[in-house]
């Protein structure tokens, strides 16, 4: 018996007419590289919405760790550990990325509603920050003003403010797009050294670095999951090749 | 493990190191005292003794400024938005003036009175505020406010309706300050509650909670997403912004022994988001700045040209709004940093 952390049952979401996700049954496995591919449009960051809270769905349930957290608001989801980034950089503008990451930790620490002492005062919380950052590459620029960081490194904080809730099930919408292709490596090693305790599901475009990184993949076509196997598997899906890597052929 | 790996290590451990030192450095710089705050303070006490037939204006200021730093708050730091905070304002006046007349004439507790009826107020109206885009929250905070006016001027029986509440005189602050008729007291009082306030104010800003209100306003979605829970910590800074401001309309009652219904007035509310528009949101000094700006400037309109003095500050404010803050703020970037304030929002 294999070990769900992720789960979805019939999930369902409608916009107007549309039906952006259609009848989605999906599990993740514990500590697994699962991607989730398809063509544009396919409904791959409504799923990510579905499963953080950020939309409600039309029909169906979220399970995390066997409990059904359908209902709950994305605060209570990163709580309990599941969390994401965004594909288009959901940052704090005005925030340096040293008060992002400080911010995060106080959140999962649970300090973070303290009123009455500064920041500064939690000298653990703003050095594991500084460490976070530093691990991340963005030691350099921790005193910046987010907004005019070069896009690469945005990006790496993207990826290091979700890392900082300490999540257990990681949720990666296209972690590389947008970045110029001379700061792509540094985003690149980041996803691939990620910790192997924590579980990731990652949206990608780019097929060289799905096959390389994955160990599962579900293809997401008009909605609904065309095809979930293996890397060798999908592969060798002439379906999915049809579809899909089709137009990459 | 060769020597290269080992080396390696120590390096990076060392480098994990000084990213961890300054990253403390950095937080501490944050919140430390910057010169322009040293400067109005002084200039706030200076006032008392250059300015002695000024007063009464100066007290307008203090009480005004501390007004508009309560609605920095909610509006600069959480982001929301409200056409009806002289509703706080007007109920901590009312609770002021009744304290004074039928129980005890001790400023003092008449303040602690204030801030906990308008504070029980915030709290119950924070709820109505968490749902919706920032017009709702317009409509809304308008409309409470249009509401508790109009209780107000009903419940004539108790707050004296239309000719307002009077008879009432305050006892010596703490038994130890009297009140005296050039406002020379009334001035340095609202002054120390308003240093009191800002002090207290400056360590929320500065605080864990703080941060997450500017998150909250800055990017509700990513907020969510690192477990800000925002409606909770909205309600808690609706709630200390509505105390503050109650304080200060006590502050207005107890320097002029009289609470007229004006305190609840609509126009009220549109003032303070003006001051605090001129001043500039979410570094809380913008509410002093604007205050002095705003009332010095309605003075100096209001004889010259008495009557039309509302044009021209109708005026000023556009003309700010068109240039945008954003301008004035790349300007004050040439500053040294301590002098410039970075803190302060674009």
């Amino acid at each position: 018996m294999s070990d769900i952390v992720l789960e979805t049952r019939g999930l369902k979401r409608r916009f107007g007419a549309f039906v952006a996700t259609n009848d989605v049954s999906l599990t993740v496995e514990r500590g697994a590289r699962h991607a989730l591919i398809g063509p544009n449009g396919a409904g791959k960051t409504t799923l990510i919405n579905l499963l953080t809270g950020v939309l409600p769905p039309s029909e169906g349930q979220v399970f995390l760790e066997g409990e059904d957290i359908t209902g709950l608001a994305s605060f209570r989801r990163v709580k309990r550990g599941l969390t994401r980034t965004f594909q288009i950089n959901q940052l704090f503008e005005t925030f340096t990325p040293l008060e992002t990451v400080c911010l995060a930790i106080a959140e999962r620490e649970g300090i973070a509603h303290r009123l009455w002492s500064a920041m500064a005062g939690y000298a653990r919380v703003v050095e594991e920050a500084g460490d976070l950052l530093a691990r991340f590459g963005l030691a350099s620029v921790m005193g910046e003003r987010t907004s005019i960081l070069p896009y690469g490194k945005q990006r790496l904080l993207e990826i290091a403010l979700a890392f900082a809730s300490r999540p257990r099930v990681l949720l990666l919408d296209e972690p590389a797009a947008g970045v110029p292709e001379d700061e792509r490596h540094e985003v690149l090693s980041i996803v691939a050294d990620l910790p192997k305790d924590v579980t990731v599901l990652l949206i990608e475009h780019d097929m060289d670095l799905v096959f390389s990184f994955a160990t599962r993949i579900s293809v997401l076509v008009a909605g609904a999951v065309f095809a979930e196997g293996s890397v060798a598997e999908i592969a060798a899906d002439p379906r999915v090749k049809a579809v899909y890597l089709g137009e990459n052929a | 493990m060769t020597m290269v790996q080992q080396e390696a290590l120590v390096s990076r451990q060392s480098s994990d190191a000084a990213a961890e030192g300054r990253a403390v450095r950095l937080m501490k710089r944050r919140s430390r005292i910057r010169i322009y705050e040293i400067v109005i303070w002084l200039a706030a006490v200076a006032a008392y003794f250059l300015l002695p037939s000024k007063m009464l204006i100066l007290t307008e200021i203090a009480i005004l400024a501390l007004f508009a730093v309560s609605l920095d708050l909610v509006l600069g730091f959480a982001g929301i938005v409200s056409l009806g905070h002289a509703a706080f304002f007007g109920v901590g006046a009312y609770a002021a003036g009744l304290l004074a007349l039928h129980y005890t004439a001790e400023p003092v507790i008449g303040l602690f009175v204030a801030a906990l009826v308008a504070g029980l107020l915030g709290f119950l109206t924070s709820f109505l505020i968490l749902r919706g885009s920032d017009l709702t929250r317009l409509m809304t905070t308008l409309g409470i406010g249009l509401m508790m006016a109009e209780v107000a001027n009903q419940m004539a029986w108790l707050t004296g309706g239309a000719d307002g509440l009077s008879g009432f005189s305050l006892n010596p602050i703490l038994g130890l300050f009297e009140f005296d008729l050039y406002g020379k007291t009334g001035y340095l009082y609202c002054l120390a509650v308003l240093f009191v306030g800002m002090m207290i104010m400056r360590r929320i800003a500065f605080s864990p909670f703080g941060l997450s209100l500017k998150a909250i306003k800055s990017n509700p979605m990513r907020a969510g997403m690192i477990s800000v829970p925002a409606r909770k910590r909205v309600v808690v800074v609706y709630t200390i912004a509505a105390m503050f401001a109650g304080i200060a309309g006590a502050l207005l009652a107890q320097t002029t022994s009289f609470v007229s219904p004006d305190v609840l007035a609509f126009h009220r509310s549109a003032d303070v988001l003006m001051v605090l528009t001129i001043g500039g949101t979410g570094y809380l000094y913008g509410g002093v700045f604007g205050a002095v700006l705003f009332t010095l400037v309605k003075d100096a309109l209001s004889v010259v040209t008495p009557q039309y003095w509302m044009f021209w500050i109708g005026l000023i404010l556009v003309v700010l709004v068109l240039i945008g803050r954003e301008r004035l703020n790349r300007w004050a970037a040439y500053l040294p940093e301590r002098l410039s304030g970075k803190e302060r929002e674009q």
